[in-house]
């Protein structure tokens, strides 16, 4: 908590930008964004930013980050030319559909600000489909973040500029990718934005979720995202994180999921000064599945925190975390993973493991599981690893002829290969991979151009013959 | 002379193991090395490949001659030294066939030679795994995970024979095996033997040598070789144990 002493330049700014800009608008919204800003913004005046003193931020902290002057951008972006003048970004062989927000406003000509696709799939600017929708906002918006752990979840509320709306009726396949790039490119910025993603009953769609920075500028980029799994529905969703050391990303993700439906996500942080993924998952439906993989493979100062909170709520659903992460120089990190279920949700699956290799003595890392179970027949486990490389198997490699950095590129991959072997697009998993080599080989950094397109992927380190005949 | 140790000494945790030892190696022979545990026959075969926390104190190894103490583990293996660990390390996540298409790609590198292609080096493969018996498919396993005791032992070979080395160091690739994997690791090493290569084989029990006959045998102890003699010395270790040599040398 804040004392009333202290008044963060940046909660200065937010709280000015909601009473100049939010609040004299708020009659022009639906009603259900409208209350929602204003129960947000009342817990952000009253809470304040989140501290190292609390449970959850004690190795996290964006002192720093309050302290600065960032400004939200007041009007939308105008849109004078393509994204691919501002950002290139092209995973080759890969068939996506490119949803952009620029500095918090969502990018796009003005007929394609909110498009319905011919087999009735929807997809465009939050703030305008809040309008056109009203239906699915009275019954979804809001529905999972409002009980606030923290300020960010609410200022995400409070003081969206925008976001993207995606609503896939029931029994629809979506086949290609639906690609949201985040992008930064102006100074001191400080940016919310919001994301509601329905999927209805026996759905399916793969979303892909980018934040890049384009420039080597400070910023706070903080997203709230809503996703609802509908009965027997399947959610894909990748997050990549590629952004500069100056900046601050927080998302705040949320997920209900019904039925047997599945969720398979995968967290992949290239690259921040400081990221914070916290991601919850409500199992609301019996058989529901969700896969939550995480990887992080940081640097320099960077700091990274992964916080999980996964609710059981009812019987026979499963969950499994798998994060793993590289740690170099002074870089920091945490992992927080907790699991909860329900005194009714007998027969749960919950599997969870943290394992993370740091390459210098000065890399450090928090791992932490919280587990709170009410239910008597749950099969449950939680590990953590923190380690260097094998020193034996180094040298076992060199032995054999192989070099020092490429033995050491080969054992760290092979350490991250248990995540990135679970990306299923073949495409972006091509992409992906020679990401993580370069970032390995230090190859890698954020450049002003999608990193998805400078990775071409054109040294495949496969081997072209039959190995089914070994 | 393709190997010659001068006075050696090799400190671990400045704990000196070996304690000025004298050898020399041929092309075209076959060296065992046999002696009481913590004699040093490990330490000399890590000394030998450079392995990182073996100090070299004193004295000199000269491979091909060139001073060797100073080189990094892969140069010697590129120079064509190879070790059969007594231990083999396994390496979760790292493709069997990879491992060895990288390091047999590595070594054509480092003598100017083009990469082997796929068709080769699946050729080769497939030769070599039927030389040391592995039925199993190498594809889908990671380094070693997973293998038996005999596995391991024989995927040593068939790395042996993938690399083809100049000199092949076999640190106790005996022990844990049944007597038909024995078989089939000898059968292998035999059938690698040239005029052109050198094996130095470290163990403590005659058996193996049943099935590879050395030309020499040394007898090492308290971080020194202290007997060296024809095969004959095998038998008679064999027959009377270290005993005899521990008497003879313990002050």
């Amino acid at each position: 908590m804040e004392t009333t002493k202290t008044t963060y330049i940046l909660k200065k700014n937010l709280t000015d930008y909601y009473y100049s800009v939010v609040a004299p608008h708020l009659k022009k919204e639906n009603h259900k964004v409208a209350e929602l800003r204003k129960t947000a913004m009342e817990y952000f005046v009253e809470v304040g930013f989140p501290h190292t003193t609390m449970e959850h931020w004690r190795g996290t902290n964006l002192q720093e980050v309050y302290n600065q002057n960032l400004k939200i951008k007041t009007e939308a972006e105008v849109y004078n030319k393509t994204l691919s003048d501002i950002f290139l970004c092209e995973v080759h062989g890969f068939d996506t559909r490119v949803i952009s927000v620029l500095n918090g406003f969502f990018y796009a000509p003005e007929n394609k600000q909110l498009v319905t696709f011919e087999n009735g799939v929807v997809a465009g600017s939050l703030a305008r489909a809040q309008n056109v929708f009203p239906q699915l906002f009275e019954k979804y918006f809001g529905l999972l973040t409002r009980n606030y752990r923290h300020a960010f979840t609410a200022l995400g509320d409070a003081l969206f500029t925008d976001g993207v709306f995606v609503y896939v009726p029931d029994n629809v396949r979506v086949e290609n990718t639906f690609q949201l790039i985040k992008i930064l490119n102006l100074p001191q910025l400080a940016t919310n934005t919001r994301n509601l993603i329905i999927l209805g009953k026996n759905s399916k769609l793969t979303f892909l979720h980018c934040d890049d920075s384009i420039n080597h500028q400070s910023g706070l980029s903080n997203t709230v995202s809503e996703f609802f799994i509908g009965e027997n529905a399947e959610l894909k969703l990748y997050k990549l994180q590629n952004l500069n050391d100056e900046s601050a990303l927080i998302n705040n993700t949320f997920i209900k999921q019904e039925r047997n439906s599945l969720l398979n996500m995968n967290v992949l942080s290239f690259n921040g000064g400081l990221i914070r993924n916290e991601i919850t998952v409500n199992l609301d439906g019996e058989g529901a599945s969700a896969n939550i993989l995480g990887l992080y493979l940081l640097d320099k100062c960077q700091h990274i925190d992964n916080q999980a909170y996964i609710y059981h709520n009812v019987p026979q659903c499963q969950s499994n975390e798998l994060f793993k992460g590289i740690l170099d120089d002074e870089a920091t990190g945490v992992f927080n993973g907790s699991i909860y279920v329900a005194r009714n949700a007998q027969q749960t699956k919950a599997f969870q493991r943290n394992n993370n290799i740091l390459m210098k003595p000065t890399a450090h890392i928090d791992t932490m599981p919280f587990l709170e179970i009410y239910a008597d027949d749950v099969k449950c486990s939680h590990g953590a690893t923190v380690g260097q490389l094998n020193t034996e198997a180094l040298f076992y490699m060199r032995q054999r002829g192989i070099s020092f950095d490429d033995a050491r590129l080969l054992l760290l991959y092979a350490f991250v290969a248990e995540v990135a072997d679970k990306i299923d697009i073949v495409a972006l998993r091509i992409s992906i991979e020679d990401m993580i080599k370069r970032r390995l080989r230090g190859e890698l950094s954020i450049c002003d151009r999608c990193v998805l397109h400078c990775s071409q992927p054109a040294k495949p380190m496969e081997i072209e013959i039959d190995l089914s005949k070994i | 002379m393709l190997l010659n140790i001068n006075n050696l000494h090799v400190s671990i945790n400045e704990k000196e193991i070996i304690k000025g030892l004298n050898f020399s190696v041929n092309k075209g022979e076959v060296h065992a090395i046999m002696g009481p545990n913590g004699t040093g026959k490990s330490t000399l075969a890590a000394a030998v490949t450079g392995r990182e926390g073996y100090e070299v104190t004193k004295g000199e190894i000269i491979y091909k001659g060139q001073i060797i103490n100073d080189w990094q583990p892969d140069k010697r293996a590129n120079e064509g030294i190879f070790l059969s660990f007594q231990y083999p390390i396994e390496i979760p996540g790292v493709n069997m066939i990879n491992f060895m298409r990288t390091a047999v790609n590595a070594q054509r590198e480092y003598k100017g030679l083009p990469a082997m292609s796929a068709s080769e080096f699946l050729k080769k493969t497939e030769k070599e795994k039927k030389l040391v018996e592995i039925n199993s498919k190498l594809t889908n396993r990671s380094v070693n995970e997973g293998f038996s005791g005999g596995e391991k032992k024989k995927n040593e070979i068939f790395q042996m024979a993938m690399l083809e080395p100049q000199l092949a160091i076999l640190d106790e690739t005996d022990s844990g095996l049944d007597i038909d994997a024995l078989k089939v690791v000898a059968k292998g090493v035999n059938k690698l033997r040239s005029k052109n290569n050198a094996f130095i084989i470290i163990t403590h029990y005659q058996r193996l040598l049943d099935y590879i006959e050395p030309d020499f045998v040394h007898v090492m102890y308290n971080g020194r070789i202290v007997k060296s003699g024809g095969k004959g010395l095998a038998h008679e270790l064999e027959e009377h144990g270290y005993d005899w040599i521990k008497k003879q040398f313990d002050d």
